[in-house]
């Protein structure tokens, strides 16, 4: 489908993604890849279609209030959100510049990988099982601490702070972090 | 469920609400949603470790979501979830079970989170209503079940006081598994005898795998016959509903 921009409707979307995510002020919407369209729907009145992470994210709604002041700040007079689900985000859609920001902020990023869904991790030991198979399993692409960058590092709890993360433990520094889950 | 002023909800249009929308199919998958969410959200503060107890609500939190969005297709969220009666509802019985021990919520979140999974997997193939919805949510719930089947294996193949209430807990909500597979109306699309057979063959894998057996009782009892998806339920969800709609009831039109 082609669809073209006016000029205005461009300097309305930098505006909008460059709201910070409420809960990782350190990404924008636009990085965060959650921003799926501006358009103008007449002279001062514009539609944002949003996108969720995961279906309940609780920042929805400060997001909207957000980009609701923003461009009403710019002449706006009328701003509609909406929320689209389909097709469904995925955390391949945080930018490149996402990702680096993520790691700095001691998040490692999700990685850029086609398989989404949880990593199968072998259990410790249980009464009739011995455990992880030997030898350890090599991760083709192994979760990078983000604060020393060791590939050596496990799961504590496949759910953390928020929907979108998990919990991880560093086996070089022994620093826990978060991890952006794939999805 | 939304705490904010009443003049900023008019702009926030989570779902336009469908003409085209099978109301009953999407009150059936809303009311599970919501009704497991609240039964886990009574694990805050009582979870036996904190990685656990933060996992508990996260599920919970999507599974609110997600009814969130259903719900809102047929209507308004919040007089649907506060002031339905109990008959109204047509959520499983399974999902309105008390917690238990932990071993009962993880049996039923096993049972829960296996059909859900499978469930979605089928909406989001299909080009219905339901399929942008599920689409988002299978992906959620392929956590929920890794969650629950790894839980699974460490209590069945654990202890033996670990392995025996694991066990008794998959026998008391067996019964309760049978009304998953009884079709609903408007999910026209769904293979149910092929998702029956699907979950059955995850179940007693993992159950294996679990050093545990496959409990033998009926599914499903006469006296249970419509059951939840008819507005019939058991006992301890009145109890919940009182808890859960309390506050609104009792303070209509709050924000906060």
């Amino acid at each position: 489908m082609v669809t073209t921009t006016t000029p205005l409707e461009e300097e309305l979307r930098r505006l909008a993604g460059s709201v910070p995510d409420p809960e990782l002020p350190v990404l924008t919407l636009e990085e965060l890849g959650v921003l799926r369209s501006v358009r103008l729907r007449g002279e001062d009145a514009v539609e944002v279609e949003l996108t969720p992470t995961y279906t309940a994210c609780p920042a929805l709604e400060a997001m909207s209030l957000d980009i609701e002041r923003v461009l009403r700040d710019h002449g706006m007079r009328e701003v509609t959100v909406r929320t689209v689900l389909s097709p469904a985000w995925s955390t391949q859609d945080i930018t490149d510049e996402g990702r680096r920001k993520l790691r700095e902020f001691g998040i490692a990023p999700p990685r850029t990988r086609t398989q989404s869904g949880p990593v199968p991790v072998p259990l410790g030991p249980t009464r009739t099982l011995t455990g992880p198979q030997d030898p350890p399993r090599t991760e083709p692409d192994p979760v990078r601490c983000p604060h020393c960058g060791s590939p050596d590092t496990e799961l504590l709890s496949r759910f953390s702070s928020t929907a979108c993360k998990a919990l991880r433990r560093c086996l070089s520094c022994r620093e826990p972090f978060d991890h952006f889950k794939e999805v | 469920m939304t705490a904010q002023p009443a003049d900023t909800r008019t702009s926030l249009t989570t779902v336009s609400r469908e003409t085209d929308v099978p109301a009953a199919a999407a009150l059936a998958l809303g009311d599970d949603a919501l009704v497991l969410s609240h039964r886990l959200g009574e694990w805050i503060g009582h979870a036996p470790v904190l990685e656990e107890e933060v996992a508990l609500t996260n599920i919970a939190l999507d599974l609110l979501g997600q009814a969130r969005v259903l719900l809102s297709m047929v209507g308004d969220e919040d007089e649907l979830a506060y002031l339905r009666e109990e008959r109204a509802f047509t959520n499983l019985q399974l999902v309105e079970q008390p917690n238990g021990d932990f071993a009962h919520t993880i049996a039923r979140q096993l049972y829960f989170s296996v059909y859900q999974h499978l469930l979605y997997g089928q909406l989001a193939a299909g080009d219905g209503p339901f399929a942008p919805l599920a689409a988002k949510a299978v992906k959620e719930t392929a956590y929920h079940r890794d969650h629950a089947e790894q839980w699974t294996l460490r209590l069945g193949d654990g202890t033996q006081a670990s392995h025996e209430r694991m066990q008794r807990a998959c026998e008391a909500l067996w019964r309760f598994t049978g009304e998953m597979f009884q079709p609903v109306a408007g999910l026209d699309s769904v293979d149910w005898t092929g998702l029956e057979a699907a979950w059955l063959e995850s179940l007693e894998d993992v159950l294996r795998r679990a050093t545990l057996t496959l409990p033998e009782g009926p599914r499903s009892a006469p006296w249970a016959a419509g059951a939840g998806r008819q507005g019939v339920h058991t006992e301890p969800f009145g109890r919940m509903l009182a808890e859960m709609q309390h506050l609104h009831r009792s303070h209509p039109g709050a924000t906060w």
